[in-house]
């Protein structure tokens, strides 16, 4: 384990980075699980009835949206996470990479 | 070569493999039997999480229970995958830079107490236990299927294979053992499914062809649906379950997942917090590709089903119907007396059935259980629509085999990822960490292999003798995360503030208030009624962990405002953990 200090003592500048780092990822982490509930539970649960007025490849798309596309959803949110923070890192110089 | 000699010939191939596998990576210090010394490559990492992960209960009974219940099973797909959404956003990354061996490691250290490692602890081991139960007996049932083994002597059989390579090679062996069973049980998977599509729809992509038009021009869902409202059940597309049920089970599923230790602990053993994330992303993919095709094997079995039993005769039904019937899991009986099967909503009869000896007039074998008054005449496990496939499918004997070591892989590989964090738990949280800090490294391996042993014997027995309760309570597993383990953690990472008192009440308190509610509707002691009647707020058992959560904060949150505040070196390690 790294030592603990590496955070709260670094100079002044460096602890307003960590903080503005932080808040950047706490961001991008809001705005990733809105998009997570809203397919799985807006459109697979709490709007099924109406989506499934729609159809997609042959699906209802509200049961499409619970049983394939909600997965595929998640899929893609945890590889755009894995790549707007490294980003987000590389801007504050923090990260292993 | 006839089936059965296939069969052997496939299961006992994989088994050289894993155990080839477990020689070569024979773990030699407590990092490597904890964590595999924390080398292992992402894409590798994501493959030993997914066989991990998916358990018997992905591979032989996730497509059959979306066969039977349609829409209402979409809380098992979007909960078990979702969790890794939560567990790649918002744990994941964290404890890889905490970078110790458990999740009590971090509990214990960011709560700076031995009360609160000892509580996750005990919930690790509850979890672990009753998950570990339903996979030995998984090993059992396709060994008495397939190679006409008693299910006893099949649980004998996966016991020894994973004694083999969970004690000798720890996470070391465990992980690219599971990466080797990934890769038979996802063929295992695939392959059947792809050929079932082919042969329905001309779409060989089984996610596709489920929403394609078969021979007759309409699509399956559509056929599907229009049989089963035929026969007086609800469309495949439509669900029994209420909203809030839907939501809370699902939420539920998807926070337990995000909390299950022997899930999380398998991101301690990649090399960076970067690779504890895109790892995350690999596992669902692999995952992914099983739990999509799962809907497609589930429609395609239902309507196979109903097309070679309703209204056929009993004497004419296809071979598959009279095997499953030999060892008990289809049950045939003909209440109108006219020697034609007919199938159709409600129970056949009551209870799970019990045979006599005697065979009836057309060959069947004869319940002694009392008919209900529907005109159901069939009783059918739905565990076994995913091993039935093939046969009702007539595909070749080499599939049926694939399906069978498949089987086995899939129970294998999360037993042995349960065992070590069982072992794990007891030989350096409790041993090493709280109650014998003076022991050496080498005493704690030892420690970690012994305990390892004796945590095989009890999940053998449990696998030989399944308590009912226990059986009953999966539930029990992904409510007890949701309620104690998720939120412990989660507010240790973004809530600095978060202190001992508050943490270990929290825990407390959502386990008492979520063991209280799964004990009193499933267990027998009470006589509760178990419908969503008598439910509070309409939410089931299942589902309950979520009420446990939202008390586990809301006591957590309650306490802490007045207790003392968190030291500043815990503060210190949270803005360490924070930075990548």
């Amino acid at each position: 384990m790294t030592s603990p200090i590496d955070a709260e003592g670094g100079s002044a500048k460096d602890r307003d980075n960590a903080a503005a780092y932080w808040k950047e990822n706490v961001k991008l982490l809001a705005i990733l699980l809105s998009i997570w509930f809203a397919v799985s539970f807006g459109f697979g649960i709490l709007l099924v009835d109406v989506l499934n007025q729609f159809s997609i490849g042959g699906f209802p798309l509200g049961f499409w949206f619970a049983q394939q596309g909600s997965i595929i959803v998640f899929v893609i949110l945890i590889f755009v996470y894995a790549a707007r923070i490294s980003k987000i890192e590389k801007r504050y110089g923090v990260g292993d990479q | 070569m006839d089936t059965q000699a296939l069969t052997y010939l496939f299961v006992g191939a994989s088994f050289a493999l894993y155990i080839g596998i477990a020689i070569w990576s024979r773990a030699g210090s407590t990092s490597e039997f904890y964590i595999a010394g924390g080398h292992v490559p992402p894409i590798a990492n994501g493959m030993a999480t997914a066989a991990d992960w998916m358990s018997a209960a992905s591979f032989i009974s996730m497509a059959g229970i979306i066969a039977f219940s349609g829409y209402d099973a979409s809380v098992y797909l979007m909960g078990w995958t979702g969790g890794y959404v939560l567990l790649a956003l918002l744990l994941a990354p964290y404890l890889r830079k905490f970078g110790q061996f458990t999740v009590p490691d971090f509990i214990g250290e960011r709560y700076y107490s031995r009360v609160a490692r000892v509580v996750a602890v005990i919930c690790l081991i509850i979890i672990s236990f009753t998950y570990i139960a339903g996979q030995m007996r998984g090993v059992g049932v396709v060994f008495s299927r397939f190679l006409e083994l008693p299910i006893a002597w099949g649980v004998v059989v996966g016991m020894g294979i994973v004694f083999f390579y969970a004690v000798l090679g720890g996470m070391k062996g465990i992980t690219y053992t599971q990466v080797a069973q990934y890769c038979v049980l996802i063929f295992a998977y695939l392959v059947p499914a792809v050929f079932i599509s082919f042969m329905f729809t001309g779409n060989p992509i089984p996610q596709l062809g489920l929403g394609s038009a078969g021979v007759d021009g309409v699509t399956i869902l559509k056929r599907l649906d229009g049989a089963l409202v035929d026969l007086g059940f609800t469309a495949f597309t439509d669900g029994t379950k209420s909203k809030i049920d839907l939501f809370a089970i699902t939420l539920a599923l998807m926070v337990g997942t995000a909390g299950l230790p022997h899930v999380i602990v398998r991101f301690f053993t990649v090399p960076k917090v970067s690779d504890a994330r895109k790892s995350a992303g690999y596992a669902l993919v692999f995952i992914a590709l099983l739990y999509t095709t799962a809907p497609a094997v589930g429609a395609f079995a239902r309507l196979n089903f109903i097309d070679s039993v309703h209204e056929k005769t009993y004497a004419a039904a296809p071979e598959w119907v009279k095997t499953w019937e030999d060892i008990g899991l289809i049950a045939w009986t003909d209440k109108n007396a006219d020697g034609v099967i007919d199938y159709g909503p409600g129970a056949p009869f009551e209870g799970r059935p019990v045979f006599s000896e005697a065979r009836g007039a057309h060959g069947e074998r004869l319940l002694s259980n009392p008919a209900t008054i529907n005109a159901n005449e069939i009783f059918v496990d739905r565990d076994i629509m995913v091993l039935a496939n093939p046969e009702i499918a007539a595909l070749p004997g080499w599939v049926i085999a694939l399906v069978a070591a498949g089987g086995v892989a899939a129970a294998l590989s999360t037993a042995a990822g349960l065992l070590l964090v069982i072992s794990t738990a007891i030989s350096h949280d409790l041993l090493k960490k709280t109650f014998r800090p003076q022991i050496t490294e080498k005493t704690e391996l030892m420690a970690a292999r012994l305990s390892a042993v004796a945590a095989i014997l009890v999940a053998g027995y449990l696998g030989v003798n399944p308590p009912g309760f226990v059986a009953q309570v999966v539930a029990l597993a992904f409510g007890l995360a949701a309620c104690s383990l998720f939120p412990a953690i989660l507010m240790g990472i973004f809530f600095k503030g978060m202190n001992r008192e508050g943490a270990v009440a929290g825990m407390i308190g959502g386990l008492f208030v979520t063991l209280s509610y799964i004990i009193y509707f499933k267990s027998p002691w009470f006589g509760a009624v178990n419908t969503a009647d008598h439910w509070l707020f309409g939410i089931s058992p299942e589902g309950f962990g979520v009420v446990g959560m939202a008390v586990n904060f809301a006591v957590a949150f309650g306490v802490s405002r007045f207790t003392a505040p968190t030291p500043g070196a815990v503060r210190a390690l949270v803005d360490n953990i924070r930075m990548p």
